[in-house]
């Protein structure tokens, strides 16, 4: 068995009986329910800031966008304005489309080899569950709103109700929680699937699955078969969100395990490849226009550096080039 | 090549047991690139210069290399944004794995540009993470060992820089940027390749990558004109390191020294001809490439710096470049940066159609199928495309051209015109999906010829898809290295196929003013129809 999968089921699991030992524990309720959310929450918008400032403060030596389209040149040639942009509105265009639809990874193919035939197939089930993956956790997220805000946005109610369209069980199922689960296990089988992909996948691509499984997992648990007190959940994410926390009676100890894992989520964001969030927006294949023949592009530490000079040159090659009948600038 | 292509293209290439931080590179003789001689690197100024090989057990580092490779490291993170995200952010879903040219032809996983780049990532987070010091291995860090430094030697001259893996990476992750920060990193410990270093040295020295000296490039052409006035009757006359001329013209010395580039250079000299082009060469500046890209970003600085230097003492309104990819990555993203404002020269003008290159308005440079797309759609030039009907034409997108700027549809205009059998290869390995010939960014050597044939065969198997579905018999790309890697690489997997210039296909659908009837095409063989057309084609 692979030791990067064991280590990172390990590590969620010991840190979910943690949890769920303290949530046990009324000792440690108040550790587990307000101090350490409190703490997450802290760590990772403070890492998050951390990081960007830390990408910001390098500079952008050149401008090298990786252009997928027809340049602009000709006038009566078409130009592709957003796979190729020259302007900011081009690339503001690009950029959504990469983060929104996540443009690039639509167009990811297989190559497959067969007799003497290479053949690339499209291979959109990475794009897919990508997709429904960020949409699910985003909504689930939105979702989540509910436990934070007094009285509840209309927005969030309706995008419930949106969730919960089609009406299966009781509590309805809302499709969200289910999607995202459904989503993150495929994106584990197939990393575990492609030896390729497993021989290359580190501890650091297990670890995030099995705690965001574990989240929702636990979650839909809670919903679905424990059905736990949601008026006493809400009390104490109310207490948090306005700055008056109390663990009330009645939580149940999984609720702590599920608050632990979401609070593990948010301090190893920053400092994890989960970065890759801030970091598209920082991408300078993507989020430069490729102008730099049209407007020169500054290059802040550009050095000064001695090269041979057609002077140079020419003391080298004078007699030579005399001989040869090319013009030089001193005869002699 | 002792290796069957039926047997080559049968990828066979078990994953290792171990991981893959623990397997060692392959370095026996046919697997790397022959080291940088000892004067070379003295004479460029690179470090620790010492006659050594990639086979030996001691690559005699010097003393303090892993001081040396971390202070480096950091210095790159401190200057490049890229570095610095590209080495944070990959969450290693593999869609970059297959679309690798490398990859697909050898099958062995760290050709993934994923796993190319976690060799380097790995010593980042060593070296410069809290999370990768704490963990170690299982936070996927490594300490610096000489291993990682083979290992780094042998991968990063196992990509050609071509970017084909940063189009379909949703966060644009360009290993191209790996690959040249990986390349600086070796060069700083006196770790480079001959192929690149003595084109560098000639670069500086004689002015191209060839050390063709200027004498010897006035001869040259000069041969290519005599043979011009055999093919149309036409003597051309080009000026050589001329002040006052309008237009300075560079083109990678590639054309000026081997075929077939050879008949693109003397396209290019008939179409200026026949325009009644005011236009110089240069001896100085007779190289468009630039093998310092392939260096570090200070080599590839002075050796651009030539151009614009040369402009300026010409006193040319701009500059016209030829047919080269690498030469058009350095000039469209890195020139106007690096050795502008090139405020001495003037917008690009056509002088014959009168339009304006607003889309080079600062570097000051254009493309010649940019200048050759604009004379044929005013009507400027009088073709005869029947001249290339034994050409049966597919087109190559060189990778820099197609993913560092987007010259896509000119040269698609320019071949049409000049040609009438023309077929797209495959959607999924044109334009920006293009697939590298396999022996870019300084791979174009012999010893690695097993790696080169694997590395080109995606691209090759494409033309094989439309030679035997569409006949197509002629390989056209734009760029020298292409001009130079090609060909052999036609010859192992789709004999039959021949590789051309753009230019030279305009060469001979030329019909230049005051020219006798043609017989013999560019490459002075016989025009099919023409007197004494063996009619063997």
């Amino acid at each position: 068995m692979n030791v990067n999968i064991v280590l990172s089921l390990v590590a969620v699991v010991v840190l979910g009986a943690l949890a769920f030992l303290g949530g046990s524990a009324p000792a440690l309720q108040g550790v587990f329910g307000i101090l350490i959310p409190y703490i997450a929450f802290v760590m990772f918008l403070g890492g998050f800031i951390w990081r960007i400032m830390k990408w910001a403060k390098s500079p952008v030596p050149f401008r090298i966008p990786t252009t997928c389209g027809q340049q602009k040149s000709l006038s009566w040639i078409k130009h592709d304005k957003i796979e190729n942009p020259t302007t900011g509105i081009g690339v503001v265009i690009r950029m959504a489309l990469e983060i929104l639809t996540f443009r690039s990874l639509f167009r990811n193919t297989k190559a497959k080899i067969i007799g003497d035939r290479i053949s690339y197939e499209l291979e959109l089930w990475l794009w897919l569950f990508a997709l429904v993956f960020h949409y699910s956790f985003l909504a689930v997220l939105v979702r989540h709103m509910r436990f934070f805000l007094e009285p509840v946005p209309v927005c969030i109610t309706f995008l419930e109700a949106v969730d919960g369209f089609f009406q299966i069980g009781l509590p309805i199922v809302l499709m969200s929680g289910v999607l995202l689960f459904a989503a993150v296990a495929f994106l584990f089988l197939r990393r575990i699937a492609t030896p390729t992909l497993r021989y290359a996948s580190l501890a650091a691509d297990y670890f995030p699955l099995f705690l965001i499984m574990t989240i929702a997992g636990t979650g839909m648990y809670m919903r679905y078969f424990l059905r736990v007190d949601v008026v006493a959940v809400k009390e104490l994410t109310m207490g948090l969100a306005t700055l008056h926390p109390s663990i009330p009676a009645n939580i149940d100890p999984f609720l702590f395990v599920h608050l632990f894992l979401v609070c593990v989520l948010f301090v190893y964001f920053p400092f994890s490849k989960l970065m890759h969030a801030g970091g598209i927006f920082f991408s300078p294949t993507r989020n430069m226009a490729n102008n730099s023949r049209i407007k020169r592009h500054i290059n802040p530490w550009n050095p000064d550096l001695p090269f041979v000079t057609y002077e140079k040159y020419e003391n080298a090659f004078r007699e030579k080039m005399i001989e040869a009948g090319i013009p030089v600038e001193k005869e002699s | 090549m002792d290796i069957k292509p039926e047997e080559m293209i049968k990828i066979h290439n078990p994953i290792p047991k171990k991981s893959w931080m623990d397997t060692p590179p392959d370095l026996s003789e046919g697997k790397f690139c022959y080291p940088a001689k000892a004067k070379t690197m003295e004479y460029l100024g690179i470090p620790n210069a010492r006659d050594w090989s990639p086979a030996d057990e001691d690559w005699k580092l010097p003393e303090n290399w892993q001081q040396i490779i971390h202070e480096g490291f950091k210095d790159r993170l401190d200057k490049y944004r890229s570095l610095k995200v590209f080495m944070d952010i990959c969450v290693r879903c593999g869609a970059c794995a297959d679309k690798c040219h490398f990859f697909i032809g050898s099958g062995d996983p760290k050709n993934m540009p994923f796993l190319r780049a976690e060799l380097l990532r790995s010593i980042y987070r060593n070296d410069f993470t809290a999370l990768g010091k704490l963990l170690g291995k299982i936070g996927g860090a490594r300490k610096i060992t000489p291993t990682v430094i083979k290992e780094w030697f042998s991968y990063f001259y196992q990509c050609t820089e071509c970017r084909r893996c940063s189009v379909f990476c949703p966060y644009g992750i360009d290993t191209a940027e790996v690959t040249m920060m990986g390349r600086e990193l070796l060069s700083l410990l006196g770790i480079n390749i001959n192929w690149i270093s003595d084109p560098v040295a000639n670069c500086s020295k004689t002015g191209n990558h060839l050390g063709i000296q200027p004498q010897n490039f006035k001869e040259i052409v000069e041969f290519f004109c005599e043979d011009i006035e055999e093919i149309s009757g036409i003597k051309i006359n080009p000026s050589f390191n001329r002040k006052g001329a309008e237009i300075l013209f560079v083109t990678p010395s590639g054309d000026a020294f081997a075929d077939p580039g050879t008949y693109t250079f003397m396209g290019y000299l008939m179409l200026f001809e026949h325009i009644g082009l005011d236009y110089t060469l240069s001896t100085y500046a007779s190289e468009g490439g630039n093998f310092g890209l392939f260096t570090s970003s200070d080599q590839m600085k002075k050796l651009n710096a030539k151009m614009y230097h040369e402009a300026e003492r010409l006193g040319v309104k701009y500059i016209l470049g030829g047919e080269c990819g690498h030469m058009w990555r350095v000039v469209n993203q890195y020139m106007g940066t690096m050795n502008g404002p090139a405020n001495f020269l003037e917008v690009p003008k056509n002088p014959i159609t009168g339009t304006v290159f607003e889309n080079s308005a600062s570097t000051k440079m254009v493309h010649i199928a940019e200048f050759t797309a604009d004379l044929i759609k005013h009507n400027k030039l009088k073709l005869d495309p029947s001249r290339n009907d034994h050409l049966n034409v597919t087109w190559h997108d060189s990778c820099n051209p197609a993913r560092a700027m987007g010259i896509l549809d000119e040269p698609r205009y320019v071949l049409k015109s000049v040609c009438n059998n023309f077929h797209e290869m495959p959607v999924n390995t044109i334009r920006e999906q293009t697939f590298c010939c396999g022996s870019g960014a300084g791979l174009n050597t012999e010893e690695i010829m097993e790696q080169r044939l694997r590395g080109g065969l995606p691209r090759a198997n494409a033309v094989k898809y439309v030679h035997e579905k569409y006949g197509v018999n002629s390989l056209a790309c734009m760029c020298a290295i292409d001009r130079a890697a090609l060909p052999p690489l036609m010859d192992y997997w789709v004999p039959g196929v021949d590789v051309t210039g753009l230019h030279e296909l305009v060469g001979n659908a030329l019909v230049m003013d005051g020219e006798k009837e043609r017989t013999l095409n560019l490459r002075l063989e016989d025009l099919p129809g023409a007197e004494g057309d063996s009619d063997e084609r």
